[in-house]
């Protein structure tokens, strides 16, 4: 029954995506200096906003897992980091692509381009230092302990942005920043089924988790026999 | 006052046991000295180039060095179950954190003032024209790396491929650290005062020792214990 849900839910994500990139393709107009390629800021930003919503959980969930030593808190630590690690790789891609075609390259130093490439890095220690660790009890707790001091370097290199002039576009969404009211709805609008991609990512990741220690829980049973 | 007597005897301890073996501070040394030296096939020494990158040498050399000293931590405790003696000693958690925190900054600190001339005289740097603004960068931003570097080697000591694994998950934990550090000594090798826009950076390293420090002291007892 749940997995149907979710299977249904991720069908539901995928519809609206499709509706959406139909609206994107044929009712949205071109941006009037970018042109055509603007269009990937409505993959971009929400793969951002996807990737640090995982980061934040994984931050939840690594403390309740001190506070409650119950496993299933470390399962969605593991699937919220891999899932936002997939966003995380799916903005600094898509970024790369845009600029590709508006600065002429891919990649530059730039603070903010720089800082996201840190979270990623930090992030992927985490699972690194997963690997390594073979006992679940040990694991899940010096990966907690690991989750939180990576989400807090995350504000020190975002907050860094603020005194530097950066070639990465000024933000559009807060501050002094503006955006067509359309594109500003595609934007929320897209971030919808992505978001919901997200959930069902990492259901499926938690639902391994959970067979993952049943099978060995099986094995150490054989093995007591 | 018992805390920090408590924290005091671990730092002698642990600096005691270096001294006589000299074995970390032996390493690192000549690492940092080899790594000063790498540099030089890198690039053309010139002074304007100095000028750009001084600072940026130095704490690339000073963070290789430091993860040496840092792996030895608390992988000396293994030997003998000596980890697991320290953890039932009456000294807390906390206190044996920061006693080699001490430990391990007043070692690289060591290590940092001994490299500093040596880099002096190999690239042409007049390096003691800010020496007191000079002082307050390292006495901080050693102490950032020492105390994000000793809880990670508290977090690591148990694992397969320690020494691979504690500058892979330290550095990018470190980078604003090191950066502040970059962006502030660079300058001040040149002769500038900090000043102006530089202040935010040394607020930056202000920030990361406090937060990191407060951070490593709660959370050092679910690492070591559980």
């Amino acid at each position: 029954m749940r997995e149907k849900t979710l299977y249904g839910l991720g069908a539901l994500a995928i519809a609206l995506l499709t509706h959406n990139i139909w609206k994107m393709l044929v009712n949205l107009p071109d941006e009037a200096f970018q042109g055509a390629i603007f269009r990937i800021i409505f993959f971009h930003v929400p793969a951002a906003f996807t990737c640090f919503t995982c980061f934040l959980v994984s931050l939840i969930a690594g403390i309740s897992y001190l506070k409650t030593r119950d496993l299933k808190w470390d399962a969605l630590g593991v699937s919220t980091t891999e899932v936002g690690l997939a966003f995380g790789a799916a903005n600094l891609l898509t970024g790369m692509i845009w600029a590709r075609i508006i600065w002429g390259i891919w990649w530059t130093w730039d603070w903010r381009l720089t800082s996201m490439l840190i979270c990623w890095l930090l992030y992927g220690g985490y699972l690194v230092l997963r690997r390594a660790i073979e006992e679940p009890t040990e694991r899940a707790r010096l990966s907690a302990v690991m989750s939180i001091l990576s989400f807090s370097v995350v504000p020190f290199v975002f907050f860094s942005i603020k005194w530097f002039r950066t070639q990465h576009p000024q933000p559009v969404l807060y501050g002094e920043g503006k955006m067509d009211s359309g594109y500003r709805a595609m934007l929320f609008g897209n971030w919808v089924p992505i978001l919901m991609i997200a959930i069902v990512l990492v259901a499926v990741r938690m639902m391994q988790e959970r067979r993952q220690r049943e099978v060995d829980a099986l094995r150490r049973s054989a093995h007591a026999f | 006052m018992l805390f920090l007597r408590q924290v005091l005897t671990i730092t002698a301890k642990d600096l005691r046991s270096e001294l006589r073996t000299k074995e970390a501070l032996n390493a690192s040394l000549a690492f940092a000295l080899v790594i000063l030296l790498l540099f030089s096939f890198a690039f053309d020494a010139n002074p304007e180039m100095m000028r750009e990158i001084s600072g940026g040498l130095l704490w690339l050399a000073f963070a290789f060095a430091g993860a040496l000293i840092l792996n030895r931590s608390f992988a000396r405790e293994l030997v003998n179950d000596c980890l697991d003696a320290l953890i039932s000693s009456p000294v807390p958690g906390a206190a044996l954190f920061l006693g080699k925190v001490l430990a391990n900054y007043v070692l690289l600190l060591g290590i940092e003032v001994v490299c500093l001339p040596i880099f002096g005289v190999f690239y042409n740097v007049r390096w003691a024209q800010q020496p007191l603004w000079l002082a307050l960068v390292l006495i901080l931003a050693t102490w950032g790396v020492c105390v994000v570097g000793t809880i990670f080697s508290a977090l690591t000591v148990n694992l397969r491929l320690r020494e691979l694994m504690l500058p892979m998950l330290v550095y990018p934990m470190l980078i604003p650290c090191l950066m502040a550090a970059m962006m502030l000594t660079t300058p001040l090798l040149a002769g500038q005062p900090i000043e102006g826009d530089l202040f935010a950076w040394l607020r930056l390293l202000v920030g990361f020792d406090i937060i990191f420090t407060s951070l490593a002291v709660v959370l050092i007892d679910t690492v070591l214990i559980g």
